[in-house]
């Protein structure tokens, strides 16, 4: 009993780090679950990964500017981010090319263009930690920028709800009632693209979107409304961060993909106990009624 | 008779090749029209322009200003995601979208006028249901609870009765009677030739161009049938571009 409650609470006891590297997790989690829910119900789960990784070369020219300084790092992601959703976007509409595709071909772009600018200045390690994150480098800094960000999803997400609901399930419902639907999208890019610079530093631009997708996935294997599925989502993420904070202090791995092991675990027992569609209730489906 | 919209020689293109081409016609208020015409004549087409959903290359519609905030759109089915997590009641509230908004609560006055057009259009007790769990027919019948919420003085309906039942249909049908009786003017895209001579007293006979508009039973002649017929759907590839002035009749 002693030692499993000094192998749970002592590493956040103990270490400074830890104990910011848990509470930023946590805010992130907090924030992050509307956006990925939104994401999977706009059938946008790809695209977010592919804005992402596009990051990372704003993130880069921040570093080759700033150095290893999150502020650089997170306003060059931020304007990359936001640049590379409204030129796909863009492209998307005024050309037949699909938006998946516009954003396919922007974020392999900006992956390679990423990889480069680093590669000018920094070494292996630094392109390392912009790839895959260094949670437990995170400083009073980051912690305000991630509580920031946090507030700022949800304060959004509960402004452009609805606009952003009618946009998902009926896109031509707003637009014949001469409202520009495109403004809604576009609010809730910016949101998710805020959300991926926040969880960056922790998770790293190639699994920055591993806290606010994961979780989503799975609570859609446990409830259909948008409330609830955010709802059951914040909680797994939560879990997710302090499985895989625990794991990574205790067994030196790399924290970023930890956390996403931690939540892919959570999303993969969902697929198999959860409570709509999942593997148990093909392989064994309850009784129908009789109407 | 004053005119509800008026089309004023709109050609709408995708990749250039005109889906809609040069069409002038007017919408006559108050009365029900049917848009008819074989596959590919543009009929979607011209409903989204009348919607301002679409791109006009070409010409423009004339929409009266006391009716522009009074205009809906019923979009083929295909156009919505019917698998997205919201229940019926709310999908019918958003009918309500120019009082409320996007920021403004659904009070008790709301709910009730939604749950009377859900028992007008014969959906009592489907309130809390998802809309994923909707029949095609039901889930016609709640966007035609949901147009009843909007109270539009222009009604476009994009083939309202594709793939519904007979039943359907027919309630379906009586609600557009409704509107026609309020004086309101009703645009309808359809196939069923008799369903028009029997609900639908103007008629547009569209093969990308117009062919004829005006009382359905002097419109949809033999003769003129058999011209919107004769349309080419493929596009020609090397169809020359289009200069007005030398445009043949």
């Amino acid at each position: 009993m002693e030692f499993l409650a000094s192998s749970l609470f002592d590493p956040f006891a103990d270490n400074g780090f830890m104990r910011r590297a848990l509470v930023a997790c946590l805010a992130l989690s907090a924030g992050s679950c509307t956006v990925g829910v939104f994401l999977i119900l706009r059938r946008m789960s790809l695209m977010g990964d592919a804005l992402a990784h596009a990051l990372l070369p704003g993130a880069a020219i921040g570093f080759l500017l700033g150095g290893l300084s999150l502020p650089a790092m997170s306003v060059g992601g931020f304007v990359a981010g936001i640049a590379t959703a409204l030129l796909s976007g863009v492209v998307a509409r005024f050309t037949s090319l699909r938006e998946d595709a516009s954003f396919a071909a922007a974020y392999l772009t900006a992956l390679a263009a990423g990889v480069m600018i680093v590669s000018l200045k920094g070494s292996t390690v630094d392109l390392m930690h912009i790839l895959f994150g260094s949670i437990l480098a995170v400083d009073d800094l980051s912690l305000v920028l991630v509580a920031a960000t946090a507030s700022l999803t949800l304060l959004g997400m509960a402004a452009i709800y609805r606009p952003l609901v009618v946009e998902c399930f009926n896109p031509g419902f707003l637009a014949a009632l001469g409202v520009r639907g495109s403004v809604y999208h576009y609010a809730f890019l910016a949101l998710a693209v805020l959300n991926m610079v926040a969880a960056f530093q922790a998770l790293g631009t190639l699994m920055a979107l591993g806290l606010l997708l994961l979780p989503a996935v799975a609570a859609s294997f446990w409830t259909r409304q948008v409330v609830t599925m955010a709802l059951v989502a914040l909680p797994m993420a939560a879990a997710s961060a302090l499985i895989g904070l625990l794991v990574s202090y205790h067994s030196s791995l790399p924290s970023g993909p930890a956390i996403v092991l931690a939540a892919s675990l959570f999303y993969i027992g969902s697929l198999l106990l959860g409570t709509r569609d999942s593997v148990r209730l093909r392989i064994a489906p309850p009784a129908h009624l009789r109407a | 008779m004053s005119a509800a919209l008026r089309l004023v020689d709109v050609t709408v293109t995708y990749d250039r090749h005109p889906a809609v081409h040069h069409v002038c016609a007017e919408i006559p208020e108050g009365v029900c029209t049917a848009v008819v015409g074989p596959n590919g004549a543009g009929k979607s087409t011209l409903l989204k322009a009348m919607a301002g959903l679409v791109r006009i290359a070409r010409g423009r519609v004339e929409i009266p200003e006391r009716s522009q905030d009074k205009l809906a759109y019923l979009p083929q089915q295909s156009d919505v995601d019917r698998s997205f997590p919201i229940s019926v009641l709310d999908m019918v509230l958003l009918g309500r979208w120019r009082d409320i908004g996007a920021f403004g609560a659904a009070g008790p006055a709301d709910i009730d006028r939604a749950i009377h057009a859900m028992e007008a259009v014969g959906l009592h007790g489907f309130e809390r249901r998802p809309l994923a769990t909707l029949s095609a027919g039901q889930f016609q019948r709640a966007l035609f609870a949901r147009m009843l919420l909007q109270d539009a003085e222009i009604i476009l309906l994009d083939e309202p009765f594709n793939a519904i039942d007979m039943r359907t249909t027919a309630d379906l049908l009586a609600l557009v009677r409704r509107w026609h009786e309020d004086k309101r003017t009703v645009v309808c895209v359809l196939h069923d030739l008799e369903q028009v001579r029997s609900h639908f007293p103007h008629a547009l006979l569209l093969a990308r161009e117009l062919i004829a508009a005006g009382p359905a039973e002097e419109t949809l002649t033999a003769a003129n049938l058999l011209r919107a017929r004769a349309m080419a759907e493929s596009w020609d590839e090397t169809a020359a571009i289009c200069h007005p002035g030398e445009m043949a009749a």
